[in-house]
């Protein structure tokens, strides 16, 4: 077992005082594993990887074709902290947030720590990360730092360091609570007996906490919130695009806050509210997950697309609690470290608890020299986080870099800050068998994405991990502790987010660049608080809130789910229609229904408005529609389509997003070579894509609010698709084969088995048109939009039913003998009123329930001053 | 003494309706020891759905307005009525201090008499500073010279070396290419003279504001006046703050109407805000000063 144990050297072992003597609180772990087959713990390993697969920690990488998003990367084992060492940190934890609540407070008010010089203005003034119009919002009870987080590492004699502080939004809470609930079920009976403090309660306090904020905040035109009334609390996130997108929208389930971007919100009277179906929603917390900079493109970052204009209005007029306050981002700064002793003193009239890492701010003309004549022993970091750039290590330099880094450095002093280099701890990890290739482990991925791997993780002494079989082995780690504000001062998240560092520089442990994470678990020496939020009973109004606050935002992205797919659907059958008549006729022998075919094509852009129906080139000319995203076609509408499903990223389940990305890989990649033939593949496996999406609608989805719009989207794109066709159909000379025109309409097997002959008018028509059972038929989109209409309209009052209402008349009364024949104005007409009708209709839905959302842009007068 | 009143205009026109726009205004001029706002409204049009009143960072008065109906046509009309007072100006030049002694009492912590410069003492989004500005501003504060007499030889310099050119830069040229191309407008002027004097450790401000439109009978009309105008503003320990045109090579005394000051333009931008759709737009800007006759005070 303890074979491949790399010894320590001259690291901290977390599990071992000396060779072959366990800490005591790592006894029973030891234990556990020496007990253990390694079969059982292959087992505990698959356990874990099945749990995070279906708890939907790698739902994004389902959503990413790129394969930008790595997959969750846990250990199995704990990381294992006993009460007593616990009680120092968290008491130093708490005594740091406190501090940095109260410097927060200070650099964004009165700035006493300024005029007093116990910081230099150079950090506050000089700071990219202070915001000027940001001073001045007050806070209730004092908070301005509602959760914070440390980064902590233990050096060799076993003391504990902070690295570094995440004041702006700190990430990891809902990986944390994520790990848990994935290794408590790997090992129950050793989570159980190691009496292991619960996480839940931690995030029953924030909620609680931030409820009372939001109760405090200014009332709404003297109103405030009744007693049985609940605040809104939201989780502003930057979008799916963000590496920790996952981690936000599990944290909104857990805690029951709508995941809300930018455009969901807006401000108006100088107060926050959502966009919902049932109109605007007072807002009354905000916990934000987006950079406060990008917050306001009204008063902050201009260019950004993703905050909420006038949002710091509301904030400085105490309408809205924002979570961390806007602006906090300043105290990330590394800069600040080497300040905060004394300012402990100053401000709390303590002694620091625990150290930070020694580091010097470069702007300190002493401290300058001093840190140029050690450059070998020190990482340099930038002194303002928003800079982001990655750490140098000055013994990485060789002389020419060196010389250069050095004139960086002095020209630019202020933006440096430089760290003393610790050697963290080692903890144990368990290597687990190597999984390879997606399709083995039953994961569909696109192109490039790695495999969900558990423990990749490396001994630090280790050249590299493929030498390596499965077992006990070491790895060098950090601790993120997590704190929330309460009203009587700071409360520490009893456990937290234990990072591994895997890549081959032990030396960075960060997510980003690939690390890894396990559990942490803290003793307890009491009873532990088995308070849990998952398992909450659910009361009746809860039941009403999925709906109640339904973003504009979501609903609008689910219409254009519904309306790209039926319309990706329509093109790749009337592209495969055409290629069939290109293979099996030429130019001679083509049907008359051939001009209207690429009437049709042209009508969809498939092809230019001025093509001759004998050019040559149609065929290369639809070969590059199927294939090119660029221009209308196949290719072009799969992409429209995807952008509408990854705006509900965390909406669809992980079987939408195979047949998703199935279907993505269809148009992916282009072959110049493609011929006919394997266009007509494509389509068929693109059609196929597309049935099995639909079949996930029909079948596996919630018939909410959310799903009606789907369904409404998809009606309407239908309903446009029959109308345009049969209304180019009736103009073809009226001996045409009518054959095509089923199979466009997806009804040629129906019109068979009924008919048993030549497709003629009359039934083709009565088929396409009246047949109320088809689901292809006009009458059965008008029925169905007719229905969802209805029940939208119980609650949201007139939304677009008396539009279809007279067209649904016109279309009863219709006589089969006398109208369903080409050539009568009659028919025509009603056709061109009906997609008239259907294209108002969207317009109408989209100006009641939509019309919200949409991009916003700048302006800048100012910047036209020409004198 | 002397009274002014001021138009400005500023009119939007877009190719495609406006569906909803939020704006924050930066068009009041500021009341201060040199300058009285004695009246002062803006009407916008379409009337807005929200307006409200607000003080920034820097002191300046501030009006936000929200539009949530459609438009395609904005007007904004800010009138107002300023009293100037007379400011000294030449004779400063010889009484300030050396411009080292300036920077070092700006170096030292823990003074609160100079938090307010400490404001503008660093880099601003359109202000970086480094080696080259500095180099040239050494040549007008030389070792031990006094900071204005300094700060004057660069507003002339910078007005010598560098030509008026409205299509020569917009807003986001920065100071580097300036320095190449030496050209620009009052903007780009004000910032480069700011840009010089932070690089040598002096806190410089960004004043805007308007000039006179006519120029007293036998003086040249000044450059900028049919528009929005801007320069800048140095501290100095003993005096406050003294302001100077580099664009017209001039100390500030009574053409200059002060709307704000910041660190840059992106602090006092006149109308900045987010609209929804528009598509194209243009922008018409009118601006017009005339002298008032002084109140006649009538002794009983």
């Amino acid at each position: 077992m303890l074979r491949q144990y790399p010894p320590a050297h001259d690291r901290y072992d977390e599990m071992f005082a000396a060779p072959a003597q366990v800490r005591a609180h790592w006894q029973p772990v030891l234990d556990a594993l020496q007990e253990s087959s390694p079969a059982s713990m292959q087992h505990r390993v698959d356990t874990a990887q099945r749990q995070v697969r279906e708890n939907g920690i790698t739902y994004n990488v389902y959503a990413d074709p790129q394969g930008t998003d790595r997959p969750w990367d846990l250990d199995v084992l704990p990381m294992i902290l006993p009460a007593a060492e616990w009680a120092q940190i968290e008491a130093a934890v708490i005594q740091r947030a406190t501090l940095m609540n109260r410097i927060l407070l200070d650099v964004y008010g009165a700035q006493q720590l300024l005029a007093d010089g116990h910081l230099p203005a150079a950090l506050v003034h000089g700071h990219a990360g202070f915001l000027r119009p940001c001073h001045g919002i007050k806070h209730p009870d004092g908070v301005a730092l509602h959760l914070y987080a440390v980064d902590l590492a233990r050096s060799a004699d076993g003391k504990w360091w902070a690295i570094g502080d995440r004041t702006q939004a700190p990430s990891g809470t809902g990986y944390a609570l994520e790990n848990r609930i994935v290794i408590a079920r790997a090992f129950p009976d050793l989570f159980r007996d190691m009496k292991v403090q619960r996480l839940a309660g931690f995030f029953a306090t924030m909620r609680d906490s931030l409820a009372r904020w939001g109760r405090a905040s200014a009332p709404y035109q003297g109103r405030h919130l009744a007693q049985h009334e609940q605040p809104l609390i939201v989780l502003l996130t930057p979008g799916p695009y963000n590496e920790t997108y996952f981690e936000q929208a599990y944290l909104a389930r857990y805690l029951g806050f709508p995941l809300v971007h930018g455009d969901d919100l807006t401000v108006r009277d100088g107060f926050v509210w959502l966009k919902t179906l049932s109109g605007l929603q007072r807002v009354h917390v905000i916990v934000r997950r987006l950079d406060d900079d990008y917050c306001d493109p009204l008063e902050l970052r201009t260019e950004s697309a993703l905050g909420v204009a006038g949002l710091t209005e509301a904030a400085r007029r105490g309408t809205v609690v924002i979570a961390n306050s806007l602006g906090s981002n300043l105290l990330e700064s590394g800069a600040l470290l080497g300040f905060l002793p004394k300012l402990c003193e100053h401000l709390l009239g303590e002694t620091l608890l625990m150290p930070s890492v020694a580091t010097w701010w470069c702007g300190e003309p002493a401290a300058l020299e001093d840190v140029i004549s050690r450059l070998d022993r020190l990482v340099f970091k930038s002194s303002f986080p928003q800079e982001r750039q990655v750490p140098v290590f000055g013994q990485d330099l060789d002389a020419s870099a060196r010389q250069a880094f050095i004139a960086r450095l002095r020209a630019d002093p202020h933006n440096f800050v430089a760290q003393e280099m610790v050697r963290v701890s080692q903890a144990p990890i368990w290597r687990s068998m190597e999984r390879r290739a997606g399709g083995r482990a039953g994961l569909l991925t696109g192109g490039g994405i790695p495999d969900l791997r558990l423990s990749g993780a490396i001994g630090p002494n280790s050249a590299g991990k493929n030498t390596l079989s499965p077992g006990l082995g070491a790895s060098a780690v950090g601790l993120r502790v997590f704190a929330c504000a309460t009203a009587n001062g700071y409360q520490v998240m009893p456990g937290g987010l234990t990072r591994v560092a895997t890549g081959a520089d032990a030396r960075v442990i960060s997510m980003q660049s690939g690390g890894g994470s396990k559990d942490t678990w803290v003793l307890s020496d009491g009873v532990v608080d088995q308070r849990t939020l998952l398992n909450r009973p659910t009361a009746s109004h809860d039941l009403v809130r999925g709906d109640a606050h339904l973003a504009s935002r979501t609903v609008e992205n689910l219409f254009w789910l519904g309306r790209h797919s039926e319309r990706c659907d329509d093109i790749a059958r009337l592209m495969r229609r055409v290629f069939d008549s290109l293979i099996e006729t030429t130019p001679q022998t083509r049907g008359k229904e051939w001009p209207t075919m690429l009437a049709l094509c042209q009508w969809y852009g498939l092809l230019d408005a001025d093509i001759f129906t004998d050019d040559p080139t149609i065929e290369a000319r639809l070969l590059a529609a199927v294939q090119d995203s660029d221009t209308p076609g196949l290719a072009y509408q799969v992409h429209l389509l995807f952008r509408a499903a990854f705006n509900l990223r965390e909406r669809l389940s992980a079987d939408n997003w195979r047949a998703l990305n199935r279907l993505l890989r269809t148009v992916s990649q282009p072959d110049p070579k493609l011929n006919i033939g394997d266009a007509l593949a494509l389509l068929d496996d693109a059609t196929a894509s597309l049935m099995t999406l639909t079949g996930f609608a029909l079948d596996g989805m919630t018939r909410d609010m959310g799903w009606r719009f789907l369904s409404i989207g998809r009606r309407l794109e239908r309903l446009q698709f029959m109308c345009t066709l049969i209304q180019h159909a009736l103009t073809m000379p009226a001996d045409s084969n009518l054959e095509w025109l089923l199979e466009l309409g997806d009804s040629i097997i129906t019109y068979r088995a009924r008919y048993m002959s030549r497709p003629e008018w009359l039934p083709v028509l009565d088929l396409l048109l009246l047949d109320a059972d088809n689901p292809r038929s006009v009458s059965f989109q008008l029925h169905g939009l007719s229905g969802y209409l209805t029940r939208l309209e119980t609650i949201h009052g007139p939304c677009g039913h008396d539009l279809i209402e007279p067209v649904m008349l016109q279309l009863r009364s219709l006589d089969a003998a006398r109208d369903l024949r080409p050539g009568g104005e009659l028919l025509l007409g009603l056709m061109r009123q009906l997609y008239d009708t259907s294209f108002q209709l969207s317009e109408r839905l989209s100006a009641r329930f939509l019309s919200y959302s949409g991009a916003l842009s700048g302006i800048d007068a100012g910047s036209l001053i020409k004198a | 003494m002397a009274r002014f009143h001021i138009f400005h205009e500023t009119r939007y026109d877009y190719a495609a309706n406006v569906s909803r726009s939020q704006q924050l205004l930066h068009l009041t001029p500021r009341s201060f020891q040199f300058q009285q706002c004695q009246q002062h409204q803006i009407t916008i049009n379409p009337r807005p759905d929200e307006s409200m009143l607000a003080n920034d960072f820097f002191g300046n008065d501030t009006r936000y307005v929200a539009i949530w109906s459609s438009y395609n046509t904005m007007t904004v009309s800010a009138e107002s009525t300023v009293c100037l007072l007379p400011r000294p100006r030449e004779e400063l030049l010889a009484d300030s201090v050396p411009w080292e002694q300036v920077r070092d009492g700006l170096r030292r912590f823990g003074d609160p008499t100079r938090l307010e410069p400490l404001k503008y003492l660093y880099d601003s989004p359109h202000v970086h500073c480094g080696d080259e500005l500095a180099r040239y501003a050494s040549l007008s504060l030389t070792p031990g010279r006094s900071v204005l007499e300094g700060a004057f030889d660069l507003t002339q310099r910078i007005q010598r070396e560098f030509e008026f050119d409205p299509n020569a830069t917009d807003i986001s040229t920065p100071l580097k290419t300036l320095m190449q191309i030496k050209r620009g407008v009052c903007q780009d002027f004000a910032h480069l003279m700011i840009g010089c004097l932070r690089s040598l450790g002096l806190s410089a401000r960004y004043m805007s504001g308007y000039l006179l439109t006519q120029p007293a009978p036998g003086e040249a009309r000044l450059i900028g006046a049919d528009a929005s105008h801007a320069w800048v503003s140095v501290y100095c320990p003993s005096i406050g703050w003294v302001d100077f045109d580099p664009t017209n090579r001039l100390m500030v005394g009574m053409e200059h109407i002060t709307l704000g000051w910041g660190r840059d333009f992106s602090d006092v931008s006149l109308l900045r805000g987010v609209i929804l759709g528009g598509g194209a737009q243009t922008l018409n800007v009118a601006v017009t000063v005339t002298p008032l006759p002084d109140l006649v005070t009538n002794d009983h």
